[in-house]
């Protein structure tokens, strides 16, 4: 593997490069700069690059009102600030409204690790994806990450981009190609289960498809890193071909990834289905890799769900 | 050059006429907010009819000045504005609130022209003023930015946050006004979460502050003066009567939200043609 980057800083990298090309992009933080890696673009770009303190409602209104004026507005936080304090600011100013701003929210999941539950983003998805106008997009590693920087620029609308605190490995070249509202195969080694993740997920799937194949079980893994709107049309075809389905998400289990992808199964192509993400639970403070195996996010936990996916589209019956 | 004396007699006349379209508005919607529109009157007529550059006929002009009611459950005054000034057709009054109106129950800026920014959810006009004032100035624009505030959504934190961060960034373009009737929902701010002392606390966040008699062209229309020779951010503390102009309704807490019944429709618009008769 090649050296392991946090996308939270991807994010800030890819922010200052964008602000190089487009003079129409501004930064608006609420204290927590370095953290979300906005400094450089503060740096580069001091007369389009704001910080309002630590007020997050006041840092979507003022990005409202700045994004009404023609500017492309990033601005920066954590998610659960993003999604929970300012959520009203953001629903009914930002969305409502439909307005041009881009809400860049690090320290999603409880990959965030040992700040605890107060820092770690865990209903972020679910509430952005319930507002109307919203996109929500979740990139795997730092290449899909400044990828998609790029991507929602070019794009109109309120965005939500999920970025995480911890580094970890990249999964993609700077072949890949980002598109908004498509999913990616990753992995295609065979139609046993389709494992559709999101963010760091998708490396653990990856990892749990060496397990699963060593056990005969060939899967394909997509990384949908647009969780709205989703790849409706993918998932169809998936749940077609592989007949079942488990989904990976750090993020509790409602509402987010898996909740997204359940609605478009059961109207469109119902299959045997698990959900791999928090259940229903807070996370807690300690190394994340340690977390995910205590919270049922790991390798090994995703090998289960599609072992037991594969038997229920087989109809064998399990013994409880 | 208009005079002095004909200018605020055409100011005051028209607040009268606004608060006429108001009333109308409301009985025929059925629903609505009298109380905060009533009290509005005067400032609504200097901004629409005198101190803001606009152009009716082209709405989204972009060197335009900007106007964002905060206290959005005040809309009918803003829309009998709009409707005066030529922004959309007097008939779309009557529609107010109801489906496939472009007149909303609060403002809605996709729908009605000349509404600046969607509002109607206290506590957040000011921060989207001050980035509608931090964009224009690097823009290059000299547009001004107006914000009307009621004095109960000043108990949002959301305010004192954008109060703070207006001064920080030296907003010499946004100009608030805080349409200050003295009554929220549940009853006198005083006796529910007093904003007092409510001047110094302006004060304290970097604003320059001039109180005023709200219902007082004149006063306000030197107000207006003072704060563009002395720059924003500034606020006017405007001293305002509740339901100002109808007897029944003024100071009268149960009017923050009701619409008038038959009589009290046809009471309310005797009352406000007395006065747009002495003018």
């Amino acid at each position: 593997m090649k050296k392991e980057i946090a996308t939270r800083e991807a994010f800030g990298e890819a922010l200052a490069e964008l602000g190089q090309v487009n003079p129409n992009v501004v930064v608006i933080d609420a204290d927590i700069s370095k953290s979300t890696y906005t400094t450089k673009f503060h740096k580069m770009f001091p007369d389009r690059a704001f910080n309002v303190g630590v007020a997050e409602q006041n840092l979507m209104l003022v990005a409202a009102g700045l994004a009404i004026t023609g500017k492309i507005v990033f601005t920066s936080t954590y998610a659960v600030f993003a999604s929970m304090r300012a959520c009203e600011q953001v629903r009914t100013f930002i969305c409502y409204p439909n307005v041009n701003v881009k809400i860049a929210a690090s320290h999603g999941g409880i990959q965030v690790g040992a700040d605890g539950p107060t820092h770690q983003g865990t209903e972020d998805i679910a509430i952005m994806r319930s507002m109307p106008n919203m996109k929500v997009i979740h990139p795997a590693d730092a290449v899909a990450t400044k990828k998609a920087v790029f991507a929602i620029a070019e794009d109109y609308g309120p965005t939500y981009l999920r970025t995480m605190r911890n580094p970890t490995p990249i999964i993609y070249d700077e072949s890949y190609k980002f598109k908004i509202g498509k999913g990616n195969i990753v992995l295609d080694e065979g139609d046993d289960v389709s494992i559709i993740a999101t963010g760091i997920m998708v490396l653990m799937a990856l990892e749990a498809s060496k397990i699963l194949k060593e056990k005969g079980i060939r899967v394909k893994v997509i990384d949908m890193s647009t969780i709205k709107p989703i790849d409706s049309e993918l998932i169809i075809t998936l749940a077609k071909k592989t007949g079942g389905i488990v989904t990976c998400e750090d993020h509790n289990i409602m509402g987010g990834l898996g909740g997204a992808v359940a609605e478009v199964l059961v109207e469109n192509y119902p299959v045997p289905m698990k959900r791999i993400g928090l259940k229903d639970t807070f996370g807690e403070s300690g190394d994340w890799k340690e977390l995910f195996e205590i919270y049922g996010l790991s390798p090994k936990h995703i090998v289960e769900a599609c072992i037991e996916v594969i038997r229920r589209k087989e109809g064998i019956k399990i013994s409880p | 050059m208009e005079i002095w004396e004909e200018k605020v007699r055409r100011l005051k006349k028209i607040a009268w006429e606004l608060r006429k379209d108001v009333i109308e508005m409301i009985y025929r919607a059925k629903a609505g907010h009298p109380g905060g529109s009533l009290s509005s009157a005067e400032i609504i007529s200097v901004l629409y009819f005198e101190i803001m550059n606009i152009d009716p006929k082209n709405p989204a002009w972009e060197d335009r000045d900007r106007f964002i009611l905060s206290k959005g459950h005040s809309c009918p005054i803003h829309y009998a504005a709009l409707a005066k000034r030529g922004f959309f057709d007097r008939e779309h009054l009557w529609t107010l609130r109801k489906t496939h109106s472009i007149l909303q129950g609060h403002p809605d800026m996709k729908k009605t022209p000349g509404v600046d920014y969607t509002s109607g959810s206290l506590g957040n006009g000011l921060g989207i003023g001050v980035g509608m004032a931090l964009g224009l100035k690097m823009s290059n624009k000299r547009s001004r930015v107006f914000v009307l505030l009621g004095d109960g959504e000043c108990q949002e934190g959301s305010i004192w946050e954008a109060a703070m961060c207006a001064a920080h960034y030296k907003l010499d373009n946004l100009f608030a006004i805080v349409d200050y009737n003295g009554l929220e929902v549940d009853g006198w701010l005083r006796e529910i979460m007093n904003v007092e002392p409510f001047k110094e606390k302006w004060e304290a966040f970097g604003w320059k502050v001039k109180e005023v008699d709200g219902h007082n062209i004149e006063e306000i229309l030197n107000a207006f003066q003072w704060a563009f020779k002395v720059g924003g951010p500034s606020v006017l503390i405007a001293h305002t009567v509740k339901g100002k102009g109808v007897s029944f309704m003024e100071n009268e807490v149960e009017w923050h939200g009701l619409a008038p019944k038959e009589e009290e429709y046809k009471k309310a618009m005797e009352e406000l043609e007395k006065e747009v008769l002495k003018l």
